[in-house]
């Protein structure tokens, strides 16, 4: 096969990787701290989209910005919508629900997610139509033999791959980052040594919505068009991404986003006279991983009493 | 003392009491059974929200008033009345709307929807494995049925090979399923449910995303689609699919509370509530889990295979995840195990939408909405499960 087209499926595989990973990351903080599934965090991801949308679009509007500073905006916009939306997910619908069985809670994001699509849906102009997002980052092609890509591509990915080295610092080297691992591995010791529960969670709340918020905004800014259901299929393989990696570990989640989009791209590559079958294949592998490890590759570090 | 006494029996003294208590507990049963069909028939916006209304006052007096408790407790102990008398008001009812195709055509659906809700039971309320592809299991009786309507095969078979059908590609799941726990297991039911969409998407000799025509269905050599008139009325062709829908329930209602209150059910409960103490006792939990999960497939696929037939095609919009949440939510919202709650969340999840159609462009976030108000603020759903009751055993010693 040409090279160049393997570099560019394998840029491809990467960039998908990449986003999948920043969504299950934040599947995996969740879990981490409380033991539940946010499902709205897909629905999420598309709201950080429209943001960004509706905030550059705004001020592109008022006044005539550079491409970098209407970047900003659209960044500011989409972390905070995230963040915001995250938070209140948490405070009025998780932290309330947090000793009823897992599906309700489950069932119960899945609605809140329902709620923001819809929101979306109905409150945005002409909401149910795909709408093309801006192009806030530079133009240009860099090309290498049949290779070619674009910069802002290239933005894009190095982008995202500091994200998840940087969610990595925080959970590790910040006094966030060690009052969320105290709270995942014991809730009360954790709050005998003066670490804020509430305050943990929402903490954590905001981070893994922001980086939805931020995913969200990648995907606008790399396939220039969003959509008010984007979010529902990512929010899907995120958490199966999170799961096969491991629920409860940050690398696990990594791991699981760039498998699944390895697979994708796999089955792409080598059967391209049957791509379409790619999520039929890339789901059965999911199953069968799962079916392997039980809870997930990352396995949970724990044992039963009985 | 063997795990067939441990059943719960009628309380002693239930069976004393009168045939007032029956009538009782008849006339409730039929009152809101009436109301029920007032609603599925209702087209004015005005009556539909009275209807509603009064729903939401019948259950706060039942639950509020001490009259009202009384009640609730009498049917609990009465549950041969309720049904027989449940049985007379669904025959009343279709009797009554024999002409109307649409509201027919809603009373089947609901009936077959709580017939897939049954299935469910048994596999998360009962034996508590996480089952989000309720709608995929459903699919794949319509496609069973599509594939084999034209067959010659009899179509009360095609209606047993579809839940077998269900069944076998359940065992597909069973041992990532048996091997995993809570969210895990949630998570392959959900891979295999879009799995399977993309499938039947991408997979021309089963139609492609157009799907398949599904021959309607015919018992006897009778044909459902073709029947317009019985002995001297005109009827609607819907009204045998909605009679054969309740009686499909009426079975699925019929085995899944044979099964809760026989040795089975006590199992199951054991292996839901704990695992390590099941074992401790000699149940096998594979078994059971195994058991459950397969049987709640087969009568989810039968469920499907009708609602095909009843429909005339099905395509792979059909096994779509936002159905199989539709499924759960009516499992959740009428309280886990309690298949009389199935229905009335049944009716409150696919008729309502129907009915207020001013509301149309706001179903989804009304729906969405109601449905996290009572994961809120009644986690245990509209009627919660009865906890099984020992006292006979108690008052009456080990025999």
């Amino acid at each position: 096969m040409d090279p160049g087209l393997l570099a560019q499926y394998l840029f491809n595989g990467l960039m998908l990787g990449t986003i999948y990973a920043i969504v299950a990351v934040g599947f995996s903080l969740f879990f981490g701290v409380l033991d539940v599934i946010k499902f709205s965090h897909g629905d999420v991801v598309t709201v950080g989209a429209f943001s960004a949308f509706g905030a550059a679009g705004l001020m592109a509007a008022l006044a005539t910005l550079s491409g970098p500073l209407a970047l900003a905006v659209g960044l500011i916009a989409a972390l905070g919508a995230g963040a915001l939306s995250g938070v209140i997910i948490g405070r009025l619908l998780v932290l309330p629900l947090k000793n009823a069985p897992g599906v309700n809670v489950l069932l119960a994001t899945l609605m809140a997610g329902t709620v923001l699509r819809e929101a979306i849906r109905l409150g945005v102009p002409n909401g149910g139509n795909p709408k093309p997002f801006p192009a806030l980052l530079p133009e240009g092609v860099l090309k290498a033999g049949s290779f070619s890509v674009g910069i802002d591509s290239v933005i894009i990915l190095l982008a995202g791959l500091a994200v998840v080295l940087a969610t990595h610092l925080v959970i590790t080297r910040t006094r966030l980052g060690l009052s969320i691992r105290a709270v995942a591995q014991d809730e009360e010791v954790a709050q005998l040594a003066g670490v804020s529960f509430n305050r943990t969670v929402l903490g954590t709340f905001a981070l893994g919505s922001m980086l939805a918020g931020l995913a969200g905004l990648m995907l606008g800014l790399y396939y220039r068009e969003i959509n008010f259901n984007m979010g529902v299929m990512l929010g899907i393989i995120g958490f199966a991404c999170a799961v096969v990696g491991g629920l409860g570990s940050l690398i696990g989640p990594i791991i699981g986003g760039f498998l699944f989009a390895g697979v994708q791209t796999l089955v792409t590559v080598v059967l391209p006279f049957t791509s379409a079958y790619k999520d039929v294949v890339a789901f059965a592998v999911i199953i069968a991983l799962i079916g392997l490890f039980p809870t997930g590759l990352i396995a949970e570090k724990s044992s039963e009493r009985v | 003392m063997s795990m067939a006494d441990l059943a719960p029996s009628v309380p002693a003294q239930t069976a004393r009491s009168g045939g007032l208590a029956r009538l009782a507990v008849a006339a409730t049963v039929a009152l809101l059974f009436a109301g029920g069909g007032f609603l599925l028939h209702a087209e004015q916006q005005g009556q539909v929200i009275a209807l509603l209304a009064a729903f939401v006052a019948v259950f706060a007096l039942a639950e509020k008033v001490p009259v009202g408790r009384r009640i609730v407790g009498l049917c609990r102990a009465h549950p041969g009345t309720v049904n027989l008398t449940a049985a007379v008001s669904i025959l009343a009812i279709a009797a009554a709307l024999r002409e109307e195709h649409y509201t027919l055509l809603m009373m089947a659906t609901v009936a077959l929807f709580a017939t897939a809700a049954a299935g469910l039971t048994l596999q998360m309320a009962f034996a508590g494995v996480p089952n989000f592809a309720g709608a995929a299991f459903f699919a794949v009786g319509a496609y069973v049925a599509a594939l084999l309507g034209n067959t010659g095969i009899p179509h009360l078979l095609v209606l047993l090979i579809a839940g077998l059908a269900a069944a076998v590609l359940g065992l597909v799941l069973l041992l990532p399923v048996l091997r995993t726990r809570g969210h895990y297991a949630a998570l392959v039911t959900i891979a295999f449910g879009l799995l399977l969409r993309a499938f039947l998407e991408v997979n021309d000799v089963l139609g492609g995303p157009q799907g398949m025509k599904v021959k309607s269905f015919s018992l006897f050599g009778l044909d459902f689609s073709r029947m317009t008139e019985i002995g001297p009325y005109d009827v609607s062709f819907y009204l045998p699919y909605a009679l054969a829908s309740c009686a499909l329930f009426g079975l699925a209602f019929f085995l899944v509370r044979r099964l809760e209150t026989s040795f089975v059910g006590v199992a199951l409960d054991a292996v839901r509530s704990d695992e390590v103490a099941a074992s401790v006792f000699g149940l096998s939990i594979a078994r059971w889990k195994a058991t459950a999960f397969l049987l709640g497939n087969a009568m989810i696929g039968v469920a499907g295979a009708l609602y095909g037939m009843m429909n005339g095609f099905v395509n792979p919009n059909s096994a779509n995840f936002g159905d199989s949440l539709i499924m759960l939510s009516i499992l959740v919202l009428g309280g886990l195990g309690n298949l009389w709650g199935a229905v009335v969340a049944a009716v409150v999840i696919l008729v309502i939408p129907e009915k207020l159609q001013a509301i149309q462009e706001f179903r989804l976030v009304i729906f969405a909405l109601l449905v996290i108000a009572i994961l809120r603020f009644r986690p245990s759903g509209l009627m919660p499960r009865a906890a099984r009751d020992f006292s006979a055993l108690v008052k009456g010693g080990a025999k």
